[in-house]
């Protein structure tokens, strides 16, 4: 398949920090930035949950550093797109982790998986275990498997909340909560059940079958 | 193209509901999935825009609709397009009963908002609600939401409810409470500071889930302060004991191992408590020699455990034993074929080799591996590896592969940060001067000059000027020499960084003569080529002129003939009508030097003496005569700051300005609180009001939200409280809003109240009394805008000229200077003119500092400024410099060079000085004493 790059993007988090202006045109002040980082120096979560197609398209994006939240969504789309470049320009057979200060501050890493034709990815900072980080990926992957039994990309396009739903139990406020997917499917199962039965029409069909994204 | 046909085949079951998502929907992700080009797909995603636009204002939109038009809205932003305007319709979303809804609501909430919009506000109350739900998945949402939405205001509205959810009979409900009380610590410590035995307590929780919970907001508490968890960890150490001998229920294995994710997590807890504890070393490493054994390497995650045992042992007290185990794992990750184990064996090596410095040595071939690897991040983590290892020994080694990798790679985040280590391995272990210069700096200069900082360019020109440091002239004019050489061959490339031809100008200037092996004519002409082709780099120029005029120094100090080559002929002249002064002033030194006889160049410029320390005679004696004669023609004697603080108010100010004008910034010190009590006289010399208002302007502009200039607004008011019980007058503020722009217009009446209070404080003073102080600083502005601070003000010298008599002086100013309260503030004139001024008075002593040594310009400069200035008082500038050449002249044997350069100068002064007399007559001050002033100043 053909990847099509749209360019590099010429940015970096000092950049993208200098002049952030808040949804809503809030200008946002420094000292809530420091307010933030200042509790213990460093800020030790993850940063952001991604998914990607393999042509740059954002599948879902989940930001918890205040700081990446805080830019307007034209940044963080840059950002998006900053990691896929460097995504795609990687070779086959490497490592899957990338440390990504220029995106995402220092002591950035990046943890990525390529199944079929998307790109889970994970950013982090330096309190977090590389390896760790991949079975994490490891894990949504392998509940969103049973959640759509052998999920592909067009489940994660079309089944946004449930995806959300997800990834909530898994990672909660830029910390890992729950890493098994048992329990992570009951909890999504129970409120699918409450939904629907909350609201006389099901919207979401427990699995999209027939047809599969060739993994 | 598979991608594609499935899209298709969805959308077949999409338009019959199988998703249960409209086709509108399904239509738009096709599309954007079809998009070829951004500029395309953001055509699609504008036009649903505008359809989303349309379709939320109309009214009574079915709620299911309403859910889909939300989950559209954020796809929006996710494709990186603004959606602000549908947020309310997500947050009038999250009341909604039915579930699906609220939660459609919370989502798309806590996707759109962060913790500081506007909008939080009006969510707080459906959280509270719903945290109260008997519903525990409302109650579950209901936090998730808080993670991202709640605030430092925020947090005490919900947190009493957080608190008892701690209790509530689900685990996940617990688990969720404690993640939200983690997040209210992160947010604002102080809010929970009282909660946080709650975490240990929790950390016995039944469920092991909630047990690991818990250890993320401990982690944090740990890493915060150690000590006062020490005795926790016997307690860790049992829970990680059970953890590994599978004593939790099977549901918390993970591909064969129990609860790997608790298990890291109490790892990097051990790490930090053990952390230098001998005892707390010793408790532990029984339990990680277990996890060493046990661990399964076959697979990811007991990779992942048994690294975290590896950095756990590099931060805590080993022993031999689990040093060795820990150096075995490492080894077999090396010996891996996965990048990911390399990766993570690399790391661990580094982390390893700061306790045990000799493991690196069994492993140096697979180092080496990895450093040719073509897995960029692996060369990465295996360069830093390097730079840990690196010692006087491997310096040239490693300073060369990383020079060569830096040259390599085109990321210049990176490549910034791989010079500066270059930079620092290179200073701190470099085997010779001369393998400093030739090969780091010259190559880290060339290839990523413009990144490195700038100190490295000084502390290289720095080490080529002081050498060995040793007694070794021989040796270091060889060092110089080859610098010099080195840097003639680089010069000829093109498109050098400017950082690196200021170092190459200035080797040049100094030493490029020096041994007689190049001519001047040759060495100047390479500068001026260097001018030419970076002609638009003004401090390459800069450089580049300062190098000629040392060449033509040494050339003239050693007796020879000095023909100024005609390119660099023509580059003075070109530089004499830059519109840089930096570069005017340089061309005209160097005009004057060419014009100096041998001895005087010889004491401007002495060979070799960059290195030598400049005497400057602070004391001024040179001036002596000149005062002498400015005295006996009336003018005032110098007192002296001690003196002077010892005098009541009138001469006060005199210090004031004595403080502020040199430096002309702003002051961000906060004012005293007033003492209303005793001594005005006192409480008067702590205020300094002439910067005030132009602060308070620069501190609004960029001020817009509510929250942020709220809490500003409510430290100016502090001050300005101090400002108005001292002044206690309405009038002045009065007159500042109705001058100035509207931020301080709002400031000046958000402190209206406190006026009231001010003057009531004042009271016990006489009206006449209390009014004068606000008269001074007026004045002392318009000193300090007429003279740039270079005298008392004048209108001071007129009422109180027959000495300084404090009370007499005070008593007899008012009357006289009633007028000059009536002006409107001269906000504008604080802004403009100091600068104006300020131009013209440094010059000519930047000159005349110039040609003592142009390389040291700004040391005493300012110093020395204050002091003439505050010295001779009611001198004018044109004069001051004047008589300052001309002393200086008497010191350099009279040369008619110095003089050429002054009257070049004197216009310049002339004309700013004209400029300001305009603005004071435009703007501000339309008193009649202007004129005569002027007449003073421009003779």
């Amino acid at each position: 398949m053909k990847v099509t790059t749209r360019g590099s993007f010429p940015i970096s988090y000092e950049s993208l920090r200098v002049k952030q202006k808040v949804r809503g045109g809030v200008h946002h002040q420094g000292p809530n930035e420091i307010g933030v980082l200042g509790v213990s120096g460093i800020v030790k979560m993850i940063k952001a949950v991604m998914m990607m197609n393999t042509q740059g398209k954002p599948r879902l994006a989940k930001f918890y550093d205040f700081l990446v939240r805080c830019l307007p969504v034209e940044k963080q789309q840059e950002l998006i797109r900053g990691v896929f470049s460097v995504l795609s320009s990687r070779p086959e057979n490497v490592s899957n982790f990338l440390e990504i200060d220029s995106l995402f501050g220092p002591d950035s890493r990046l943890v990525y998986k390529h199944y079929a034709t998307l790109y889970f990815v994970l950013v982090f900072d330096g309190s977090e275990n590389e390896l760790a980080m991949l079975d994490l990926i490891q894990v949504l992957v392998e509940t969103l498997d049973k959640c759509f039994s052998n999920v592909c990309e067009l489940d994660i396009v079309f089944n946004y909340s449930k995806m959300h739903t997800v990834l909530d139990e898994i990672v909660f406020g830029g910390q890992v909560l729950e890493t098994r997917s048992d329990e992570i499917m009951k909890a999504v199962e129970e409120i699918s059940k409450l939904e629907a039965a909350s609201n006389s029409i099901s919207l979401v069909p427990k699995s999209v079958s027939g047809w599969r994204g060739g993994r | 193209m598979e991608q594609l046909k499935t899209i298709g085949r969805e959308l077949a079951m999409g338009s019959q509901g199988g998703f249960g998502q409209s086709k509108e929907f399904l239509d738009l992700v096709k599309s954007i999935g079809e998009a070829r080009s951004k500029a395309e797909e953001d055509r699609i995603v504008l036009s649903e825009i505008d359809i989303l636009k349309r379709k939320l204002l109309e009214p009574d939109i079915p709620k299911r609709k309403m859910k889909e038009y939300i989950i559209r809205l954020v796809y929006i932003e996710m494709l990186g397009h603004d959606a602000s305007f549908g947020y309310i319709h997500a947050v009038k979303m999250t009341h909604d009963d039915n579930l699906l809804l609220k939660r459609t609501g919370y989502l798309a909430v806590t996707l759109f908002l962060n913790e500081d919009h506007d909008l939080i506000i009006l969510i707080v109350n459906t959280i509270q609600k719903d945290l109260r739900s008997d519903n525990y998945l409302v109650v579950c949402a209901a936090l998730n939401a808080i993670c991202r939405l709640i605030n430092e205001e925020t947090i005490p509205a919900v947190l009493p409810q957080v608190v008892d959810l701690l209790n509530h009979q689900k685990e996940a409900v617990r688990k969720k409470a404690i993640m939200a009380l983690h997040r209210f610590h992160r947010k604002s410590p102080s809010s929970v500071s009282h909660l946080i035995s709650n975490f240990r307590k929790r950390l016995c929780d039944n469920d092991p889930g909630v047990m690991g919970a818990t250890l993320c907001p401990l982690f944090d508490l740990i890493t915060e302060d150690v000590s006062s968890y020490k005795d926790l960890v016997s307690s860790f150490v049992s829970i990680l004991k059970q953890v590994t001998e599978r004593r939790l229920p099977k549901s918390y294995d993970y591909h064969q191992m129990p609860a790997p994710f608790i298990q890291i997590k109490l790892l990097k807890i051990l790490a930090l408590l053990g952390c230098g504890d001998k005892s707390a070393s010793e408790i532990m490493s029984m339990v990680l020699g277990d996890l060493f054994r046990k661990c399964d390497s076959s697979t990811n995650i007991g990779n992942a455990i048994l690294y975290e045992c590896i950095r756990c042992i590099s931060c805590i007290i080993p022993s031999p034993k689990l040093l060795e185990a820990a150096a075995d794992a490492i080894s077999k990750f090396l010996k891996s074929d996965s990048h990911n184990l390399k990766y993570m064996g690399i790391d661990g090596l580094g982390r390893l080799i700061k306790i045990s410095p000799d493991i690196a040595e069994q492993h140096q071939l697979a180092v080496i591996d990895c450093l040719e690897d073509p897995d960029d991040t692996l060369k990465r983590k295996t360069f830093e590896l390097l730079y840990k290892m690196t010692k006087s020994s491997n310096v040239e080694v490693i300073v060369d592969r990383m020079t060569d990798y830096m040259i390599s790679i085109n990321d210049n985040h990176y490549k910034t940060e791989i010079a500066s280590r270059c930079v620092e391995l290179a200073e701190q272990f470099a085997p010779s001067n001369q393998w400093f210069i030739q090969v780091i700096m010259n190559k880290v200069f060339e290839h990523a000059g413009d990144l490195v900082n700038i100190k490295v360019a000084h502390n290289l020109m720095r080490l080529i000027a002081e050498g060995f440091g040793e007694d070794d002239d021989d040796a270091d004019s060889k060092l110089r020499l080859s610098a010099v050489e080195s840097h003639l061959q680089i010069m000829s490339e093109p498109k050098l960084p400017s950082l690196f031809l200021q170092v190459i100008s200035w080797v040049l200037g100094e030493y490029g003569t020096a041994d007689g092996k190049y001519s001047a004519s040759y060495i100047s002409g390479k500068l001026c080529d260097v001018a030419d082709a970076y002609s638009s780099d003004e401090t390459v120029k800069g450089y580049a002129v300062s190098a000629l005029m040392k060449i033509y120094a040494f050339e003239i100090a050693s007796g020879r003939k000095v023909d100024v080559l005609p390119e660099c002929q023509s580059l003075i002249e070109e530089l004499l009508a830059s519109h840089s002064t930096d570069l005017q002033q340089r061309a005209y030194e160097l005009q004057a030097l060419l014009a100096l006889d041998a001895r005087a160049v010889e004491s401007i410029l002495p060979l070799d003496a960059s290195c030598e320390d400049i005497e400057v005679d602070k004391d001024l004696s040179f001036l002596n005569g000149y005062i002498q004669q400015a005295i006996e023609s009336g003018a005032q004697p110098y007192i002296s700051e001690r003196e002077r603080s010892c005098m009541l108010e009138t001469t006060d100010y005199h210090s004031q300005d004595h403080h502020e004008v040199p430096s002309h910034a702003l002051r961000f010190e906060a004012y005293e609180r007033p003492k209303p009590s005793s001594l005005p006289t006192q409480a008067s010399t702590e205020l300094v009001p002439v910067p005030e208002p132009s602060y308070y302007s620069e501190a609004h502009q960029p001020i817009s939200t509510s929250s942020v200039s709220e809490r500003e607004s409510s430290e100016i008011k502090l001050r300005l409280d101090g400002v108005k019980q001292k002044w206690g007058r309405p009038s002045y503020q009065s007159s500042t809003s109705a001058s100035s722009t509207p931020p301080q217009a709002a400031n000046g009446t958000s402190s209206h109240p406190d006026v009231g209070v001010g003057s009531s404080s004042l009271k016990p003073r006489s009206s006449y009394e209390s009014k004068k102080p606000e008269i001074d600083p007026e004045k002392q502005r318009l000193a300090a805008s007429l003279f740039g601070g270079s005298s008392t003000s004048r209108s001071d010298r007129k009422s109180s000229s027959g000495g300084h008599k404090p009370a007499k002086g005070t008593a007899s100013k008012p009357p006289k200077e009633n007028p000059i309260p009536v002006q409107p503030p001269p906000d504008l004139l604080d802004f403009g003119e100091p600068t104006a001024t300020s131009v013209t008075a440094t010059d000519p002593f930047k000159e005349l500092e110039g040609l003592m040594d142009s390389s040291s310009q700004d040391g005493g400069s300012t110093d020395v400024m204050g002091v003439l200035y505050s010295d001779a008082a009611p001198v004018t500038t044109t004069t001051s410099v004047d008589s300052l050449l001309s002393e200086l002249s008497d010191s350099s044997k009279g040369n008619p060079g110095t003089y050429q350069s002054q009257t070049s100068k004197g216009p310049n002064s002339k004309e700013a000085l004209e400029k300001d007399a305009l603005v004071r007559q435009m703007g501000v001050n339309p008193t009649s004493q202007n004129p005569t002033l002027f007449k003073d100043l421009l003779g």
